[in-house]
């Protein structure tokens, strides 16, 4: 390898290496747009379909282009046809959805910052055994609790409606935001609490003035998670709420399913869409935070 | 037949200019050193000539060839990174002559360059082991290894030592040193300490904000820096720079400090330009090691200044003296006691002096 | 008094957690392990019945073609998904021009629930209307995809559908880990030689070993508790076809009021879970006690 080398071996190498890179970038292209279609592609079959009439959809393809922007399939998704039995759309069932979201983010939110907080700035002895005690939530099959879960809600009085699946989810939020907030606590130096603490700074202080104003981060990670979970839940929701108090993803497979009249695509794909869009606007406001929260937390199914 | 040439070198990242105008030669065998602080752009000078980086504006010579769009593989050079960067998958030995078995180099061939350097640095006992099993050394040594057995024309480094504690920092130096002088293969060689830069290079490039400040021997640039920013990079404490103004009458040239009549004579300095002195309004440098506490030479100029802090360091002190509400900064040995806030007398070596043009900052 | 409120006030803070999680996953769990081993119906009997449901379950045809369908699934959305994960990862490193759009793309799936999914891709898959249509009208006459209603091919359809909506997670997972490693090793391998093919194959993939087990483990998770997801497909269908452990154990447990079984089918599935998880956590805990 000693010596150098002439020329014109040089003036080959540079061509060379043009070539390759050009038709390298190339491939790397359209292999990244192939893809890009099929993730695109269904959810652009949802919006077309979703704005067709259902002679269009008979005559054309799932590709062919609406004739125009026709909402009606929207409006019939959200608030019904107007006659009585067996009219079922999303609106009460979008609202069932935000009234149980919202609390249970909440708490599940709160419980887990305080637990983050206390394993990792105030810790005592076993404090690793209670973090695994607690992490493995994460990972077990709903299905070993369900049927104690179904007696407890019964017991309780509280089956079959929005503040028992409240209660669901808090409790099998918890292992995941305290997995968020232990994370992140634990990269805060401890000395900004012993600092705090020679100041007269006590627990709650500490952690209300102290811990909290800097959690905005993890705060914004944990939410969206906790929100994007519990939003597309079906499982609990399914089994613990089937008529008037069941959440949307319940109330969506079962308008998809009802088999009572003709089959009305367009306003299945309306509906899909409708039961999406509040977690795809979150996704597309906050894609980093809820990335991050996959890539730390991503354990549930 | 220089065996690297850098000619009209620019580059920018966006709208930032990163490398302004660079020249550069280095002769067959020679050590250069780029020197500067962090942001100066020599680490980045250092990835155009490896090939890591594509150039804006000028070309790189190795050999007198172009090279300046050749890949990085096929331009018979070497690099030592700052992390090592040895792959982490790949056992001492795999790491090593990694290199060669891309370029196909025959199985002989490799297993007697890999027996030669391993042993020649001391790693022949380690080459099963994983880097995460190996010191800090250790893994230097391998990753100059990696960089040896491929023979290169040039050895580049990245900052080699900044990740090793102070103690090995030294040896390693001296190692990376007598390397050298039994290889005598061309090195370049990035850093920001001084102390490496000055004990390595047989010739430092100092650069900042992407342009190259001085490039000469270390001896040069020790004694002659080319402006300011060279007199105070080099040296610890760095050299004082103290403001006045020049008086040259028919036969005398003097510096007088602002808001003083004391007249420093300063005939036996070397001027560049002999005209258009008077006022001229001037940086009078002088280093730390040049001021003395009792006369040495007859040249030495004597001067009374009031001392007003002290700094022990263990060998040597560090002085504060206070020049017409100027700081100047003088180092003695720590057995010599002087008291503070008194009247002290002092000697200048004039021998010694650098003189900066106050609105160019340019030794004049 | 106040003094011992004051220095456990950590302890007491932990509590509701602790107990809730005690409780209801913990105690639940062990309920459910219980009532396994009862011949219970409807409503749990608590008179020990030894393990006469786990005989019963594993005698079932109905289970076993679960169990079939569970390790059909596992292994095509493990393989697509690392696949085509690991790929648009590589490919997305190269300094692509639009990474973020294109990311966005890749990872939208992740935030639509399963039943949207499900919805989504049971109207592009029928038979009827769908793509079969698009492509017969496009003049292919002869073509036909009916992997929905065919018992044979229904449970690929969920591999589709599974892996659109997974497959960006490991493209992130990746992305992230390549993201991580020092820019200085692949300058190294640049200036040893190694073209791009060599420097993902032989450095930078072998580094990315703890991402191919987080990967796995979350994959294979994933998939053992597939349930929305062929409830909004194929309801199980056509006939029992498709029906996975989890779609068995509510409808054995809710429809066929069979708690008992149920109960054993759920444990089958928790230890499954168990054999995969708790390694990981181990690992894991490992690697974080070493830092």
């Amino acid at each position: 390898m000693q010596g150098s080398l002439q020329s014109s071996s040089y003036k080959q190498l540079e061509q060379k290496s043009k070539y390759t890179n050009i038709f390298l970038r190339w491939f790397l292209y359209f292999v990244l747009i192939l893809f890009a279609s099929y993730f695109i592609f269904p959810l652009y079959v949802m919006i077309v379909t979703s704005l067709k009439t259902m002679e269009e959809i008979r005559q054309g393809t799932l590709l062919t282009w609406p004739s125009g922007l026709n909402f009606d399939s929207w409006a019939v998704a959200w608030g019904g046809r107007g006659y009585g039995a067996g009219d079922t759309y999303l609106k009460p069932y979008f609202w069932n959805s935000i009234k149980m979201v919202v609390p249970a983010v909440f708490f599940s939110t709160f419980i887990g910052a305080m637990a983050g907080y206390v394993l990792t700035k105030w810790r005592f002895k076993g404090d690793k055994w209670v973090f695994l005690f607690l992490l493995f939530g994460c990972f077990i099959p709903y299905q070993a609790i369900l049927l104690p879960m179904a007696r407890t809600l019964g017991v309780l009085g509280i089956s079959n409606s929005v503040i028992g699946l409240v209660l669901v989810h808090t409790v099998y939020g918890i292992p995941f935001t305290t997995l968020f907030f232990r994370n992140f606590y634990v990269s805060i130096p401890s000395e900004l609490v012993k600092a705090a603490r020679i100041d007269g700074a006590g627990f709650f202080k500490i952690f209300f003035k102290i811990l909290l104003p800097i959690s905005k981060p993890i705060i914004v990670v944990t939410v969206i998670w906790q929100f994007t979970q519990i939003w597309n839940d079906f499982l609990f929701g399914s089994t613990f709420s089937f008529g008037e108090a069941a959440p949307i993803q319940v109330a969506l497979n079962n308008m998809v399913l009802s088999s009572t009249s003709v089959k009305e695509y367009n306003v299945d794909m309306a509906s899909a869409i409708i039961a999406g869009i509040p977690t795809l606007i979150v996704y597309v406001l906050a894609g980093k935070y809820f990335i991050r929260g996959l890539t730390s937390g991503a354990v549930k199914g | 037949m220089k065996t690297l040439k850098i000619e009209e070198l620019s580059k920018n990242f966006g709208a930032t200019e990163v490398l302004r105008k660079i020249n550069l030669e280095i002769d067959e065998g020679n050590f250069l050193v780029l020197l500067g602080p962090s942001g100066c752009g020599k680490s980045t000078l250092l990835n155009i000539i490896a090939g890591l980086e594509t150039i804006n504006e000028g070309n790189v010579y190795i050999d007198d060839y172009n090279v300046s769009k050749v890949e990085p593989k096929d331009r018979n050079i070497a690099m030592v990174f700052q992390s090592y960067a040895l792959y982490p998958s790949m056992n001492v030995r795999e790491n090593m002559i990694f290199g060669l078995k891309q370029a196909k180099v025959s199985k002989e061939k490799i297993e007697e360059q890999l027996g030669k350097v391993s042993k020649f640095l001391q790693v022949d006992a380690l080459l099963e082991r994983k880097p995460s099993q190996l010191s800090g050394g250790q893994r230097q040594r391998v990753a100059i290894g990696r960089a040896l057995v491929r023979e290169p024309r040039i050895f580049l480094f990245d900052e080699p030592l900044s990740n090793l504690d102070a103690k090995l920092r030294v040896e390693m130096r001296r190692e990376i040193k007598k390397l050298h002088q039994q290889l005598k293969t061309t090195v370049v060689y990035v850093t920001h300490d001084q102390t490496e830069a000055m004990s390595l290079g047989t010739n430092i490039a100092i650069m900042n904000h992407g342009v190259i400040q001085q490039n000469d021997t270390p001896e040069n640039i020790y004694n002659k820096p080319s402006n300011t920013f060279v007199a105070d990079f080099i040296g610890s404490p760095s050299m004082n720079l103290i403001k006045g103004n020049l008086k040259q009458s028919s036969d005398k040239i003097s510096f007088v400090v602002n808001g003083s009549n004391l007249e420093i004579p300063i005939n036996g300095y070397d001027f560049k330009e002999k005209s258009n002195l008077n006022n001229k309004e001037v940086f009078f440098g002088i280093r730390p090691e040049h001021i003395f506490f009792k006369k040495s030479n007859d040249t030495d100029f004597e001067i009374t200044l009031r001392a007003d802090l002290s700094e022990y360091i263990g060998h040597e002190q560090i002085m504060t003296f206070n020049y017409e509400n100027q700081e100047v900064l003088a180092k003695f040995p720590s057995t010599i006691k002087i008291e503070l806030s008194k009247d002290t007398k002092l000697y200048f070596d004039l021998t010694q002096l650098s003189l900066f043009d106050a609105k160019t900052e340019e030794r004049i | 008094m106040l003094k011992w409120l004051e220095k456990n006030l950590p302890k007491i803070v932990m509590a509701p957690a602790v107990g809730l999680i005690g409780w209801f996953v913990y105690g639940f769990v062990l309920w459910t392990l219980y009532i396994s081993f009862t011949n219970s119906k409807i409503l749990p009997k608590y008179e020990l019945w030894g393990v006469g449901q786990y005989i019963k379950l594993w005698g079932s045809r109905k289970w076993l073609i679960a169990v079939d369908n569970l390790l059909i699934f596992t292994a095509l959305f493990l393989i697509f998904c690392v696949v085509i994960g690991i790929i648009l990862a590589i490919f997305l490193d190269q300094k692509i021009r639009a990474e973020g759009v294109l990311r966005t793309i890749y990872l939208y799936p992740m935030a639509l629930s399963f039943i949207v999914t499900g919805t989504a891709w049971k109207w592009i898959l029928n038979p009827t209307l769908g793509i079969q249509k698009m492509f017969i009208d496009w003049g292919f006459e002869n073509f036909t995809f009916d992997w929905l209603v065919n018992r044979e091919m229904a449970i690929y359809t969920i591999v589709i559908a599974g892996v659109w909506q997974s497959a960006g997670f490991v493209m992130a997972l990746f992305l992230a880990g390549l993201r991580s490693v020092e820019d200085e090793i692949v300058k190294a391998a640049k200036i040893d030689g190694a073209n791009l093919f060599t420097v993902y194959w032989k450095i930078l993939l072998p580094m990315m070993r703890p991402v191919f087990f987080t990967s796995f483990v979350i994959l294979v998770h994933i998939s053992i508790k597939s349930y929305d997801l062929i409830v909004a497909l194929t309801q199980g269908g056509p006939g029992i076809s498709t029906t996975m452990p989890a779609l068995y154990m509510t409808q054995t447990a809710f429809h066929k009021s069979q708690v008992g079984l149920s109960a054993a089918s759920a444990m089958m599935m928790f230890m499954a879970v168990a054999a995969v998880i708790i390694p990981y956590l181990y690992s894991e805990l490992r690697r974080e006690n070493a830092r």
